[in-house]
């Protein structure tokens, strides 16, 4: 484990200024998640604070070791401890830090007012429970209804999410829907107690190209049913977040690089790692076996992360302070927000 | 770069010579049952494929899982016999491994007759963790092949591995090491490297980049081409990303369910699609860029029908939205379409 940067980062000055005007369902400050590993401790997700507003769909991307996952799971509480912890920050939910509650407190906030979609259909089911049951779980936890009430809604339910004969299949176990359905039992199960967030992880990385379209499609058509509610997208695939979110948050070694509109990010990049991502793939237009733009090297271990700039080991515009001093977040025009050196004073 | 263990560059050929050419190949896998465990029933995982792949070209499979296109990558290398025990394989296929002399036929080979060419066909494998061996070392993975195929002395070898590590962007050095202490987009040029030591004319691709992260995949894409044009090597390109195999191969073959249903150049199957499943496939495929994004897609319904039911005559016509009555008489046989495409669908 390298010593700490003789600079400390300067991460409090990172503080989003909120340029829209409705306030902040979701607002994480200087969030610090950090795991005990053999011989030191992996700073996962190190510093990161962003907002999330009622109505809008953001995505995190990242590649993996990013943090963007972990972020999320900081989120809801839901990471394992021990080896990793909560090592500072604010999560603050509805004027509540969710980082001080008890654990009782925060199983009522889980799955009634925010929910998670995984990655993985298969093992975020019981595979030894009937789908309607696992449905009819979530309802009876956390709403005054019976059992038959409960019973109805989760039909309901299944049936709002496109599983054809829903009644039927509420008897069904896991292994017997495809990939695809598993996955729209899971947003019917995250969407039963109607949350205000949703918080999907990779939620179509393990399917087809053509169910992860339908899958897509149905949580817009959801979301824009309850204008309200709000979805925060954990995914590495930009493509899928430039056809979905509404703003985007950039992440590499456990910091937010760069953070604006999807506009901004995929038509305007500023960081130098955003850039690289963007040009690293193979475009619609551009010419067939015309040399991929390469980032070079290799994603970081988060064990040795280098001291400064997280990019800084394969960034090509690297410059020699990148190298000790970690950047601050500049706020440049129409609020795009880059962690880099290079935008030094070139603030609004 | 120029030690005496470099190959020796053959002619550039044409690329209507054909190098190994698939002849309606039926593979079926038996489905075991009863408490007697029998045969119950047999899935048809590949029903009916015919194509070329010529000289010095990258041909693509593409389609959704299930569609058949990984059993025709293990077909060609003779690997289903020896894992799939009750397998039957029909049709032909044919390896002009020198053009003096008739092609073989690779399915009649017996394990130990196919051992002479196995040195001719190698594969890259998609997933970098599993297809290492732990418990070796580099310089051991890499030697294997060079130790069954070519009567090299050790220090013949010793010097081809130390040449191959560097032209896979690796260093000499790394020979001494285990998979573990490696990345996976390093991993990933260890299994290029061991695919290319015993000089093949073919290399079997399946899905090479899609475990790795997105600033990776670019880099493996690029040498995968810059070994191609160095070598003169055929690639068959298993994968399911359609932007990735647009990018790298000169012709396209559009699989669903067991059969081709569209094979054209690369261009034409992605920006002229003919067939419906094709049509359907390109539109799902999210595209990086904002502004094209929310356009009116294809949206197929439903899910990919298992090969155990699969539909009588075409296999797409359940989902197809131009489907006949007629549909269900026959499979449609692939015919020229004015784009230059084959497509196998009369009604295009």
């Amino acid at each position: 484990m390298s010593s700490s940067p003789p600079t400390s980062a300067p991460s409090a000055a990172s503080a989003p200024p909120p340029g829209s005007s409705s306030k902040a369902l979701l607002s994480v400050h200087d969030l610090r998640t950090y795991f005990r590993v053999e011989g030191g401790v992996a700073k996962a997700v190190d510093g990161v604070s962003f907002e999330v507003f009622p109505g809008e769909v953001l995505g995190i991307v990242g590649e993996s070791g990013s943090g963007k996952s972990v972020t999320s799971l900081s989120v809801l509480r839901l990471i394992p401890d021990p080896p990793g912890f909560i090592a500072g920050g604010q999560i603050v939910w509805r004027g509540q830090d969710l980082t001080k509650i008890s654990y009782a407190e925060m199983r009522k906030i889980r799955g009634a007012e925010i929910a998670m979609i995984f990655q993985e259909p298969m093992t975020a089911l019981n595979p030894l429970f009937t789908v309607g049951m696992q449905v009819t779980e979530t309802i009876l936890q956390h709403e005054k209804v019976d059992k038959p009430e409960a019973f109805e809604r989760a039909v309901k339910m299944l049936e709002r999410v496109g599983i054809p004969d829903a009644r039927r299949r509420m008897t069904d176990y896991p292994h017997q829907f495809s990939g695809g359905m598993r996955q729209r039992v899971m947003i019917a199960i995250a969407l039963s107690c109607n949350p205000s967030l949703l918080i999907a992880d990779e939620p179509t990385t393990a399917l087809d190209v053509t169910t992860q379209a339908q899958i897509l499609e149905l949580m817009l058509e959801l979301k824009a049913k309850r204008a309200e509610a709000s979805i925060m997208l954990i995914t590495h695939d930009l493509a899928v977040v430039a056809e979905t979110c509404q703003r985007v948050i950039v992440m590499y070694g456990g910091k937010i690089q760069e953070m604006g509109t999807v506009e901004q990010i995929f038509s305007n990049p500023k960081h130098p790692y955003t850039k690289g991502l963007l040009a690293s793939l193979p475009s619609v237009s551009s010419e067939r076996r015309k040399r991929l733009h390469a980032i070079r090297g290799n994603v970081p271990s988060i064990m040795d992360l280098p001291s400064g700039c997280k990019f800084c080991t394969r960034c090509d515009d690297v410059m020699e302070r990148c190298h000790t001093l970690e950047p601050p977040i500049h706020v440049l025009e129409g609020n795009q927000q880059v962690r880099c050196h290079l935008y030094e004073g070139a603030g609004r | 770069m120029s030690t005496s263990t470099e190959p020796i560059a053959t002619p550039a050929p044409p690329r209507t010579e054909p190098l190994l050419e698939v002849r309606d190949l039926r593979i079926m896998f038996p489905v075991w049952g009863g408490i007697l465990r029998h045969k119950v029933a047999e899935v048809r995982a590949v029903d009916g494929v015919s194509f070329t792949l010529h000289r010095g070209e990258t041909l693509g499979l593409v389609g959704e899982s299930g569609c058949g296109k990984t059993t025709i990558a293990k077909a060609i290398i003779n690997l289903l016999k020896a894992t799939a025990p009750g397998v039957r394989q029909e049709g032909e296929i044919f390896f002009h491994f020198d053009k003096s002399k008739p092609p073989i036929d690779l399915l009649k080979l017996s394990n130990r007759a196919m051992r002479p060419y196995r040195g001719e066909i190698q594969m890259i494998f998609q997933d970098p963790f599993s297809s290492l061996n732990p418990r070796h070392t580099v310089g051991r993975i890499i030697e294997a092949p060079l130790r069954l195929h070519t009567p090299m002395t050790a220090k013949e070898r010793q010097d081809r591995i130390n040449w191959l590590l560097e032209r896979v962007g690796l260093q000499p050095e790394h020979a001494g090491r285990y998979p573990h202490e490696f990345s996976g987009g390093q991993r990933q040029r260890i299994g290029i490297a061991r695919a290319l030591a015993v000089n093949p004319q073919l290399i079997v691709a399946d899905e090479p980049v899609s475990a790795l992260d997105v600033s990776v995949q670019a880099q493996v894409i690029n040498l995968l081409e810059d070994l191609q044009d160095e070598f003169k090597l055929t690639y068959l390109f298993v994968a399911h990303d359609l932007s990735v195999v647009h990018h790298i191969s000169d012709r396209i073959a559009v699989m669903y369910l067991g059969n081709v249903v569209e094979l054209g150049t690369a261009d034409a199957v992605y920006h002229t699609p003919v067939h419906p499943y094709s049509k359907a496939l390109l539109s799902a495929v999210p595209r990086p860029d904002p502004n094209h994004a929310r356009a009116k897609r294809t949206m197929l319904v439903g899910e990919i029908p298992t090969p155990l039911n699969k539909p009588s005559g075409c296999g797409f016509r359940t989902r197809c939205p131009i489907a006949k009555p007629e549909c269900a008489e026959k499979v449609p046989p692939l015919e020229l379409k004015p784009n230059g495409s084959k497509a196998a669908c009369p009604y295009v």
